[in-house]
């Protein structure tokens, strides 16, 4: 924030709030020294993962566009289908697009292994002075890091793990909201009453989704996945609690039906009222609170993840940008990772409910604050909850495997299964997945 | 078999046209032969099939030749490739879930061929009489065919929603206790059976109806003057004369369910756990997911044998059921 002041940062949100773009904004950005416009007339091409941030992200290239002169191609691809096509891009030596949105807890280490993403380190050197890398939070730096200390890209959003519960429903049994697992079991016991069609917790039970959930117990009980010699520990006695939890809660007071929920199905049970609490990643915010989607619109209680015998952890998720080790565009694609990861686009982001940003200062941000539609208890609880936050799955390579083996053993529990049998089987068929991939702690 | 008389005509004129070439050797049923086969002597046509043979070779041949080879690697995408000989093969005969998907995609296949062709041959004999309003209700009989498989699986999906679903709400109604439907492992693949048979039955109707238009009207006006009952003109006449079509929809059946991959996948994802993951489902996740492409190589390897080995049976059955000459 070097030339520019706080009056005409106000005022660009106010406008950008009110009016979208303002013309004059570009100028302005250009004004403090840095030489945006030293790509101009390259193009380059954006793949983004289809979310939000990708549609905030496109929604605004205009700006960039006339800020620098670069010229922007972007796509849009759902989640699934991006993984897919960026691999097989990356693994083919040619890459389609020169930025890429990737999400750290699926292809961090896919995309470290090949080194298929530029190290950003030595542009940092050569950043405008709005780019402030100590403002990045230090989740959100410590999934951008690689484990040979390269940063290959940079954090847009983190995305911890919370609890929603509905208000009303805890209001008419006298119910506090749960600050631990102990008291989340006995108010999910309390608040389940299949008779009124109210169930005490809902949360993902298919197979895959269903493992964030089993994990973010599993950090509470003090789990680490694996050791500093690669030995998993997920069949440990946190592995065995957590997954105990996790049965009780959807299989005794969880909806008929849970083992095949996603966070959709969840959703519109808690959307309809039908469901007292409710944990999973922090974005559901806007349609719960969406009159013509919800039947709890003020009624949600939003907190963070309650605390387990090993204290107050909530798992993380997060999305970044990154610039692909082929482009002939570096220095163009740079820019944009800047510019997208910038404190504006990252003000922008909280402004519009599009996520929680990786940056501090959007957080102190008055009129940001003042500008975004969504419950202050929502975002004190995601702030809060990224303070105390670790990653939600192990960074390994195969966490595709990982999420099916884990999710088939859950699924399996809510069927009925042995839980510490199911650990142990999921733990032994895992265990020469991950050596094989040439896991080093 | 259209071809093979095309193919004879063709290599007949081309005997001809090498006979009559003033410098053709002695006459001779063998050199006639060899003349014929003689890459040099069908020069002039051979050059005609070029363009096909190439799109064939490049779509079909090389595609599967490249299977063949991959499925002898070790190789996971990001990772270098080692051949692994028969390693892959190996290794699916002893994974029980692979056993398991060979299982779920036969125990699918077998409903979702049966039960439309006996839905869809039931519909066509009722389309096939006259009353009011067939058109239209035959129109409508057809809808579910021409939706698109995704959208109507989501759709289905939200039905089957065990607290918001439609139809545990027309089970209350009835005073029956809710289902879990496709949220329950047992009830998986069945419900996914269920999606097929609404939505492919129409298709076996159209074919036996077809088939039951073509009919000759003399042996069922026989049969009237016999005295035949109903159920004897059709148990004796009607059905083994339509045998035939209902076996051509049984095999387009066969081919159609083998293949489901859709339906499955937006509705359950091959779940709850592995409960209706199929061959497809569990390649999917091989290729797509894990990105094993050897491994996933042998999946689809397996699977084409198996699809030849169902197809031969049925055409097998199918021959049988013509209607013979005499």
């Amino acid at each position: 924030m070097d030339l520019m002041t706080n009056k005409k940062r106000r005022q660009l949100l106010q406008a950008s709030a009110a009016i979208g773009l303002a013309g004059w904004f570009p100028q302005l950005m250009a004004q403090n020294g840095f030489n945006w416009k030293q790509a101009a007339g390259k193009k380059i091409e954006v793949h983004l993962i289809k979310n939000p941030r990708g549609e905030l992200l496109q929604k605004n290239q205009k700006e960039f566009e006339q800020l620098t002169g670069i010229k922007v191609g972007s796509e849009q691809v759902p989640e699934q289908q991006s993984r897919q096509k960026t691999v097989i891009e990356f693994n083919s030596g040619r890459t389609s697009f020169d930025v890429v949105h990737l999400s750290y807890q699926a292809q961090k280490k896919q995309f470290a292994k090949g080194k298929w993403l530029e190290d950003l380190r030595p542009y940092f050197e050569k950043s405008s002075g709005e780019f402030d890398l100590k403002e990045f939070s230090s989740g959100g730096i410590a999934y951008a890091t690689q484990q040979d200390g390269r940063i290959d890209s940079l954090p847009l959003n983190l995305d911890p793990w919370i609890l929603y519960y509905n208000k009303e429903l805890f209001a008419a049994k006298g119910v506090a909201a749960p600050r631990n697992f102990d008291e989340l079991k006995a108010a999910a016991i309390k608040l389940h009453d299949p008779a009124k069609g109210v169930v005490g917790m809902v949360g993902r039970g298919v197979k895959n989704a269903n493992v964030l959930l089993w994990t973010s117990f599993f950090l509470g009980y003090g789990g680490t996945f694996i050791d500093t010699l690669g030995k998993l520990h997920t069949d440990s006695s946190a592995g065995i609690q957590a997954a105990t939890l996790y049965r009780d809660l959807l299989k005794n007071t969880g909806p008929a039906g849970v083992a095949g929920f996603n966070w959709n199905e969840a959703q519109s049970l808690f959307l309809q009222g039908r469901a007292a609490m409710w944990i999973d990643g922090s974005g559901f915010a806007p349609p719960l609170e969406d009159p013509t989607k919800s039947k709890v619109v003020g009624k949600v209680g939003y907190a963070e993840m309650p605390a387990g015998p090993a204290g107050q952890i909530s798992g993380l998720t997060g999305d970044g940008l990154g610039v692909s080790a082929f482009s002939p565009n570096k220095d163009a694609a740079w820019l944009y990772t800047m510019w997208a990861t910038g404190k504006l686009m990252q003000e922008r982001m909280l402004a519009s409910g599009a996520g929680a940003p990786a940056r501090s200062s959007p957080y102190t941000n008055k009129e940001v604050l003042a500008a975004q539609k969504l419950p202050s208890a929502w975002l004190q609880a995601v702030s809060e909850a990224i303070k105390r936050s670790s990653p939600i799955l192990p960074v390994i390579e195969p966490v595709n495997e990982f999420r099916d083996v884990y999710g088939i053993a859950l699924t399996n529990m809510l069927g009925g299964a042995d839980v510490a049998t199911e650990l142990k089987k999921a733990t032994a068929e895992f265990q020469p997945v991950l050596n094989k991939s040439g896991y080093r702690a | 078999m259209p071809y093979c008389r095309h193919a004879s005509g063709f290599l007949k004129q081309a005997h001809i046209m090498s006979n009559s070439h003033p410098t053709a050797g002695a006459p001779g049923h063998s050199r006639a032969l060899l003349r014929r086969l003689l890459p040099g002597k069908l020069s002039p046509y051979v050059w005609f099939i070029v363009p096909a043979l190439v799109a064939l070779l490049a779509i079909i041949v090389f595609p599967w030749g490249f299977t063949l080879w991959m499925s002898l690697f070790d190789w996971k995408i990001g990772s270098d490739a080692t051949f692994v000989g028969l390693a892959n093969y190996l290794s699916l005969a002893q994974d029980t879930r692979f056993l398991e998907a060979i299982m779920h995609t036969l125990y699918f296949t077998v409903l979702a061929v049966v039960l439309p062709l006996i839905f869809g041959t039931i519909a066509a004999l009722v389309f096939n009489r006259k009353f009011p309003l067939r058109g239209m209700l035959r129109g409508m009989f057809l809808l579910p065919m021409m939706a698109t498989p995704v959208a109507i699986s989501l759709v289905w999906t939200m039905m089957f929603h065990p607290q918001q679903g439609v139809l545990n709400y027309l089970l209350s109604l009835l005073g029956i206790a809710p289902s879990e439907w496709v949220y329950s492992s047992a009830l998986a693949i069945p419900c996914l059976v269920l999606v097929d048979v609404w939505q492919w039955s129409p298709l076996v109707m159209l074919i036996v109806l077809g088939g039951l238009a073509s009919l000759p009207t003399d042996p069922f006006e026989a049969a009237k003057l016999e005295g035949a009952s109903s159920w004897q003109i059709f148990r004796h006449i009607t059905l083994p004369m339509v045998l035939p079509f209902v076996m051509v929809a049984a095999v387009v059946r066969l081919i159609d369910a083998l293949k489901t991959f859709d339906t499955i996948y937006v509705i359950t994802q091959g779940g709850p756990g592995t409960a209706s993951e199929t061959i497809n489902l569990y390649l999917y996740l091989q290729a797509f997911s894990f990105y094993q492409i050897g491994k996933a190589s042998a999946v689809v390897v397996v699977f084409f044998v198996l699809v030849v080995a169902l197809s031969l049976v049925l055409f097998w059955l199918r021959e049988r059921s013509k209607w013979s000459d005499a």
